[in-house]
């Protein structure tokens, strides 16, 4: 049978349909759900796509996260559904309090829009299953607000559980500082490893005259 | 009445916008600024029986919505 996928959209979400597609590719019957919807249909996947929800006011993510489709997603997560957050939607989840820490303008105030390397730090888990640890990725990014902080006490956490999926490098897989974020990290996962958020963007690597396909590795990890 | 939410980094979390305006007063030739940092007001017109209720009903939106707690700090003064 084939796995369904829901792809949630806000007012000011821009990536929905990129993320449908490379989904379908991977083999995903996709479903696009408005925000105001309250129930999530039956689906081995929830992504919450990249975008300008709200348009960023007041903080990225932060109002989207009261969306009513939001509660729904929440109780999904605590049963263990696999939920993907990618830019905006890494946002929303923090924001959400379903991912650790909190994203912050980039230290250099810029929109930082490139390819970008990105090292794979554990890999005993769905989302980067199909990925090797250490192995460099290159995948675009686009965001002003990706500068990921946690505390040293929740960093640790994130250690000793192995909840830090991918830190920024560069193409030798060498620590590279992009955006401020502690410690690199460009993207990390709940400790029930059911909750995945990234800054980069796995949807827009998938075929060769997008310059990657590393986003396939990635996202193959939900399909298998 | 009205609040007064003043949210702000939180002390010991760099604050790139401050960190931003701060050198360019210094190359502006502002002497002696020690340190800048950047926040936002929010003013809100809220009902509310006495000060005290407002302060509560301001509180529990700072902390569910105008402030994320994991990175910042809020302050409310209430204006009558």
């Amino acid at each position: 049978m084939k796995k369904r996928a829901v792809v949630l959209r806000f007012p000011g979400t821009n990536c929905e349909f990129d993320t449908e597609y490379a989904l379908k590719k991977q083999g995903f019957d996709v479903e696009i759900i408005w925000h105001k919807e309250e129930t999530l249909p039956e689906c081995d996947l929830v992504v919450v796509p990249g975008g300008f929800s709200y348009g960023d006011y007041l903080r990225a993510g932060s109002i989207a996260r009261f969306a009513p489709i939001m509660k729904a997603v929440e109780s999904y997560a605590n049963e263990g559904g696999y939920v993907l957050g990618i830019c905006n939607g890494f946002q929303i989840l923090t924001e959400a309090g379903l991912l650790p820490g909190a994203l912050k303008r980039n230290n250099n105030l810029h929109f930082i829009s490139k390819m970008q390397h990105i090292k794979v730090i554990n890999n005993d888990n769905k989302f980067l299953s199909k990925c090797e640890v250490g192995e460099v990725l290159e995948v675009p990014v686009a965001h002003a607000d990706g500068n990921y902080y946690i505390d040293d006490e929740g960093l640790e956490e994130l250690k000793k559980n192995n909840q830090i999926l991918v830190r920024y490098c560069d193409k030798d897989g060498y620590p590279m500082i992009l955006n401020g974020s502690v410690e690199q990290i460009a993207g990390v996962c709940n400790k029930t490893k059911n909750v995945f958020g990234l800054m980069p963007h796995p949807e827009r690597a998938i075929e060769l005259i997008l310059g990657s396909t590393d986003g396939v590795k990635m996202l193959e990890g939900f399909a298998s | 009445m009205k609040a007064i939410v003043n949210v702000f980094l939180k002390e010991g979390v760099l604050d790139p916008q401050g960190k931003a305006a701060h050198h360019a007063l210094e190359s502006l030739g502002f002497k002696g600024v020690n340190d800048v940092r950047i926040g936002k007001q929010i003013v809100i017109d809220l009902d509310a029986k006495n000060k005290e209720e407002a302060l509560q009903k301001v509180k529990e939106m700072s902390e569910t919505l105008l402030a994320n707690t994991v990175i910042e700090d809020y302050n409310i003064e209430i204006v009558e």
